[in-house]
C-alpha cells in the first residue's frame, strides 16, 4: 500500500516503481464553489490493469475521473501520462490528440439522443477518420459484438434499457481501440444480473484490448471481484493498493467494504 | 452605503463578465462553424426543427394579426375618409415592423426555448462531454448548425407571417367589411417598396434570427447541469430574446431607417 507523496518523473533516486504506472497523479488540489475536494491527492494507475476509484459519496471519484479525461482541470497539481506529458499543462490541440487514445463510458451513457445507436457508435470513426462507410459498418458490428449487443442499431438511445445504454456507450468508447478506458459508475442503476454481465464484459475488454481501465464505483462487491488495483479516496487524499491488501491494512477501508456485506448477510 | 456601492460594483462586474462570455461564445461559434466539415445534414435537420415545426403557429398568428390590423385600420381610416389606404397601412405595418418583430417573438417562444432546453439537457446528460471525448467540438457539431438554421429560417418565416397578415387584412377589409379589393391591392403595391421595405424587413428578421439563436444557444450551453437548470435556460431564453428583439428593433429602425 502506498499513500501520499510520489517521486517526480525522471528522478533517478526515485524509490517508487513497483509496477509500470501509466497515469500518475501528483499533489492534486481542487476547489469547487469554495469547497476543497482534493488537498494534495496523489495516486497511480498501472498500465493494462483494471483500477477502481472508490470512496464515499462526494469524495471526488467522478471529479478525479473527469480530470483524467481533461474534462476538468485541477486547481493545482500534475497528471503524468507515461511519465512523458503532464495532462494538466497540455494545449487544446494536444488534448484532442490525447482523447484520440482515450475512451470514456459516462454514467448515463451520454449517447446523443437525436441519433440512432448505430450512428452514435459510428460517430467517432466518421469524425476522426476517413474510413469508407463499409469499413465503418464492419467496425461498428465488431464493437457491438464485443459488448454483446445485437439488433439495436436502428433504435434511438431512449428506446434502450439502462444496461443496453451502458453497453452501447461502451461500444462507442471501444470503437477507437483506446489505450485508456475511463468508466464512470458503470454498475449504477443496474440490477444484479446485469451488474454481473457488465463486470464480465469489462474484464473481457481489459483482457482483449490490453487497455488501462479506470472505473469509479461505489459497488463494493463488484470492486472486490474485478479490481486489480484500488484507489480509495479517503477525505481529500488517497490510499492505493490491491483490494485485499487495502482491506487488510486499513480499518476504514475494511469497514467500507465489509460493512455492506455484513448488512446484507444479516 | 458602502455595502450598497459594493453590491452595485459586484453586479456591474458580473454583468460585464457575462456580456464578455456571451460575445466570446458567439465568436467561437462563428469560428467553429466556418471551418469544414460542413454539417449540411445537421443543418437540414435543424431547419426542419426551427422552421417547419413553427410554420403553423407563424401562419395562424400572421393571419390573426392581419385581420386585427384590417379591422382597426378600417375603423380608423373611415373616420378620415381614407379607407382606400387600408392596403398600405396593413402592408407597411406588417412588412416593416410587425412581421419581423412578432415572428421573432413567436420563434423565440417556440423554437428558441426548445433549442435552449435541448442544449441544456445535453449538458445535464453529459452528451456534450461525450462529444468532447470523441474530439468533436460541440460548438461546431451542435451549436453552429442550430444558430445558422435560426438565421436562415427567420426571414422565411417572417415572409410567411407578412403574407398571411396581408391576406388576413384583405379578408376583413374587403370580404367582411365590403371594401374594394382592387384598391386594397393597388394601395399596397404603391406604398410598399421592395428594396427598402421588403428586403429591409427580411434583413431585420435575419438579424433577429441570429440574435435569438445566439441567446438560446448561449443559455443552453451554460446551463446549470440540473433539471432546474434546463427550465431556467428555456425561460431565460424567451425573456432575454424577446426583450433583445424589441430593443434591437428600435436601434435598427433608428439607425438604418428600416
Amino acid at each position: 500500500m502506498t499513500e501520499g507523496a510520489r517521486q517526480p518523473p525522471g528522478d533517478e533516486s526515485a524509490e517508487y516503481a513497483p509496477t509500470p504506472v501509466h497515469i500518475d497523479v501528483r499533489d492534486l488540489h481542487f476547489v469547487r464553489s469554495g469547497r476543497s475536494i482534493f488537498e494534495g491527492l496523489s495516486c497511480g494507475f498501472p498500465r493494462g490493469k483494471l483500477s477502481v476509484i472508490a470512496g464515499a459519496s462526494g469524495a471526488g471519484k467522478t471529479t478525479l475521473l473527469r480530470m483524467l479525461a481533461r474534462l476538468l482541470r485541477p486547481t493545482r497539481g500534475e497528471i503524468w501520462i507515461d511519465w512523458e506529458v503532464d495532462l494538466t499543462a497540455m494545449s487544446e490541440a494536444d488534448v484532442r490528440t490525447y482523447r484520440g487514445e482515450v475512451g470514456m463510458l459516462f454514467q448515463r451513457g451520454a449517447l446523443l439522443d437525436s441519433m440512432s445507436v448505430y450512428e452514435n457508435v459510428a460517430l467517432p470513426l466518421r469524425e476522426r477518420t476517413t474510413l469508407p462507410e463499409d469499413r465503418i459498418r464492419t467496425e461498428v458490428e465488431r464493437a457491438f459484438s464485443a459488448v454483446d449487443l445485437h439488433d439495436v442499431g436502428d433504435l434511438l438511445p431512449g428506446e434502450l434499457s439502462g444496461g443496453m445504454v451502458k453497453r452501447a456507450g461502451l461500444a462507442r468508447a471501444l470503437i477507437q481501440r483506446p489505450k485508456i478506458l475511463l468508466c464512470d459508475e458503470p454498475f449504477s442503476g443496474l440490477d444484479p444480473p446485469t451488474v454481473r454481465k457488465v463486470e464480465t464484459l469489462l474484464q473481457q475488454v481489459r483482457r482483449s484490448s490490453g487497455a488501462t481501465m479506470i472505473l469509479t464505483s461505489h459497488h463494493t462487491h463488484s470492486t472486490r471481484r474485478i479490481a486489480d488495483h484500488l484507489v480509495m479516496l479517503n477525505g481529500k487524499r488517497a490510499l492505493e493498493g490491491t483490494p485485499d491488501a487495502l482491506i487488510a491494512a486499513d480499518e476504514w477501508v475494511k469497514d467500507f467494504f465489509l460493512e455492506p456485506e455484513r448488512s446484507e448477510s444479516t | 452605503m458602502r455595502q450598497r456601492i459594493e453590491r452595485i460594483g459586484a453586479s456591474t462586474v458580473s454583468t460585464v463578465r457575462e456580456l464578455g462570455r456571451f460575445f466570446v461564445f458567439g465568436w467561437s461559434v462563428g469560428n467553429a462553424g466556418r471551418r469544414p466539415p460542413w454539417r449540411l445534414r445537421r443543418l437540414r435537420d435543424e431547419i426542419f426543427d426551427v422552421g417547419i415545426l413553427s410554420l403553423i403557429i407563424v401562419c395562424i398568428s400572421g393571419l390573426a394579426v392581419g385581420m386585427v390590423l384590417g379591422l382597426q385600420g378600417h375603423n380608423t381610416l373611415v373616420r378620415f375618409g381614407a379607407e382606400e389606404s387600408l392596403g398600405a397601412v396593413v402592408g407597411l405595418s406588417l412588412v416593416r415592423e410587425l412581421g419581423p418583430v412578432l415572428t421573432s417573438l413567436l420563434v423565440a417562444g417556440r423554437a428558441g426555448s426548445a433549442m435552449a432546453a435541448e442544449i441544456a439537457s445535453m449538458v445535464v446528460t453529459e452528451q456534450l462531454d461525450g462529444l468532447r471525448m470523441m474530439s468533436v467540438e460541440p460548438l461546431d457539431f451542435v451549436v453552429a448548425p442550430k444558430m445558422l438554421a435560426m438565421a436562415l429560417v427567420m426571414p422565411l418565416l417572417a415572409g410567411l407571417f407578412i403574407t398571411f397578415g396581408i391576406f388576413g387584412g384583405y379578408v376583413i377589409g374587403v370580404v367582411v367589411l365590403g371594401g374594394d379589393g382592387g384598391q386594397y391591392l393597388s394601395a399596397l403595391e404603391d406604398a410598399v417598396n421592395f428594396g427598402d421595405d421588403v428586403l429591409g424587413g427580411l434583413l431585420k428578421a435575419a438579424i433577429f434570427g441570429v440574435l435569438v439563436g445566439w441567446i438560446a444557444s448561449y443559455r443552453g450551453f451554460h446551463a446549470t447541469p440540473t433539471s432546474a437548470g434546463v427550465s431556467a435556460a428555456a425561460t431565460a431564453t424567451v425573456v432575454i430574446a424577446s426583450v433583445a428583439t424589441l430593443i434591437f428593433d428600435y436601434f435598427i429602425t433608428a439607425l438604418w431607417g428600416v
